[in-house]
């Protein structure tokens, strides 16, 4: 498994794992309208706007925050925990240790093969955010803004691809890890700002959710896009995020190295 | 094919699930405990929004805490009744072993919808009901006995259609090969039920009344038991279930003769 053989491979699994998203186009088409969550919270929060504004939130704000979440969401989302726990169950997990290559990079590599047909998705909501909510609430402004959107989505992919193999390889600890992703999606869901912005939060609970990883998986790039930073605040929020990058690929990959262990022990 | 033999096999598959589900009594504990964490997520940005405003739409607080409360109920029937058999059906699809129903001297959608029962989900409608109970206390008056007798109604007319959508989602397994995500995507085109339909403006309005009828399943429910539910909006709602359960059905059955079996 060494490091020369992977990179060597890495052209061929991004081309095969783009393929199969070509391939299973529809199944992606079910996953976007499954996550149209953003969409809905817009449409509430739009009802509470008409009132008046909501913090620094009026109509045009709310539209490029959801529109913002809905276009990181198809980003950074990671199926990976899921299919683990599948590959455990089925056994075919030890199908995929005998090639020369991690499994982990190639579960990578098949999720970051389907980027560019989520790009494809995500350009036109991108459209409809510039026309309805105006460039200032929709995308970065200047070139260092892009670049701080630019660390703050890679940041929070790795932080979901970490959590997700995290979860994934507690399948084979317990017996099943359903419920536990059940309890992350909950958790995900109210703390990331995938809802509503966090900073409409209480302040105590504000302090919980800065300290928590959701926030940067979601809420953080969000607020990059819509400007909602100036850059000493943002370069703070980022060191945390990349804080959690770093610890939670540490334990991750300690978890599933001590996990494979166990799973050999499975087969005998 | 008479309604008494259907009856006793739904009897019996149900007995069957209450056994295998009283092997697994840990169990209870987890359901109770994510039941109670999922009715804590639909309460969680429900204070946020009124955190904002005492009213949304003409919608209190109060008011709104019914409607999830009918979305938490609703959920725990879904997944106690609905999705398991019918998961395990998209299974049957990926398997090719659809086959073994479809040979049965049964309706097939009769036994795919009946194979598997999760009783300890029931907690989930415990909830919905302590939602309730809650919500009138707070508000301090009780619902009237027609408001209840009508709610009740609006349950059953929930539950057919619940079960339609579902079934439209299921054929759609028959046609898209990968169905993984199927459920989920279920799951979160019900969600949007868990707000008073007022807040949908627009051409999202028509879908969630017309297209998918999230405001008949929870909004209409809550009208009914806070005696604000016109009584021709209650017979269109039966009138437009019954409808909607015999599309789906429409559907099951074309969805069923494109099925060409693992063996041809």
């Amino acid at each position: 498994m060494s490091l020369r053989t992977s990179l060597k491979a890495l052209p061929t699994m991004v081309r095969i794992g783009f393929s199969e998203a070509v391939a299973y186009r529809a199944e992606m088409i079910i996953w976007v309208l499954a996550t149209t969550m953003p969409l809905i919270m817009l449409a509430l929060w739009s009802a509470v706007a008409r009132g008046g504004p909501v913090g620094r939130f009026g109509q045009a704000e709310f539209t490029g925050y959801f529109l913002a979440a809905f276009c990181v969401r198809q980003l950074t989302s990671s199926w990976v925990a899921w299919l683990l726990s599948y590959e455990v169950k089925q056994g075919t997990l030890a199908m995929r240790l005998l090639r020369p290559v991690s499994p982990l990079l190639a579960y990578a590599t098949e999720v970051l093969a389907g980027i560019p047909l989520r790009i494809a998705v995500v350009l036109p909501v991108l459209g409809i955010s510039l026309w309805a909510a105006g460039a200032q609430r929709a995308v970065p402004t200047s070139p260092g803004g892009w670049g701080l959107f630019a660390l703050g989505i890679v940041g929070a992919w790795l932080i979901t691809f970490y959590l997700n193999v995290l979860l994934g390889t507690l399948s084979l600890y317990l017996e099943s890890s359903q419920k536990l992703m059940e309890v992350y999606m909950v958790l995900f869901f109210v703390c990331s700002g995938y809802m509503f912005p966090v900073e409409f939060f209480p302040a105590g609970a504000r302090t919980v959710i800065e300290w928590l990883p959701f926030r940067y998986q979601m809420g953080l790039p969000v607020e990059l896009m819509t400007g909602a930073h100036a850059a000493k605040e943002a370069w703070r929020l980022l060191g945390a995020q990349w804080a959690w990058v770093a610890g939670l690929g540490v334990v991750s990959m300690a978890v599933w190295r001590r996990g494979l262990a166990r799973f050999a022990a499975f087969g005998g | 094919m008479n309604a008494k033999r259907y009856l006793r096999l739904l009897g019996v598959q149900l007995k069957a699930s209450g056994l295998l589900a009283l092997q697994y009594r840990a169990d209870f504990l987890a359901e109770g405990l994510t039941s109670l964490a999922w009715t804590f997520t639909a309460l969680a940005p429900l204070f946020v929004v009124f955190n904002a405003r005492p009213s949304i739409e003409g919608w209190t607080f109060q008011e709104s805490l019914l409607v999830v409360g009918w979305f938490t109920l609703l959920q725990g029937v879904l997944e106690g009744a609905i999705s398991p058999s019918l998961t395990g059906m998209v299974e049957h699809i990926r398997k090719g072993t659809l086959d073994f129903v479809l040979l049965k001297p049964a309706d097939a959608q009769f036994l795919v919808s009946t194979q598997r029962f999760l009783p300890w989900r029931a907690v989930n409608v415990l909830s919905g009901v302590g939602l309730f109970v809650y919500a009138f206390v707070s508000l301090g008056r009780w619902p009237s006995l027609p408001g209840i007798f009508a709610s009740l109604v609006l349950l059953a007319t929930s539950m057919l259609i619940l079960y339609s959508m579902w079934i439209l989602v299921v054929s759609a397994a028959f046609f898209v090969v990968k169905v993984d995500n199927l459920t989920y995507l279920f799951t979160s085109i019900f969600d949007a039920a868990r707000w008073p339909s007022a807040v949908f403006r627009g051409s999202l309005a028509w879908v969630f009344t017309f297209i998918i009828p999230l405001a008949l399943m929870t909004t209409f429910p809550a009208l009914a038991l806070l005696g604000r539910l016109p009584w021709t909006w209650l017979v269109g709602a039966v009138v437009g279930a019954v409808a909607f359960a015999s599309v789906a059905r429409w559907v099951w059955l074309m969805s069923i003769r494109h099925y060409t079996s693992a063996s041809s």
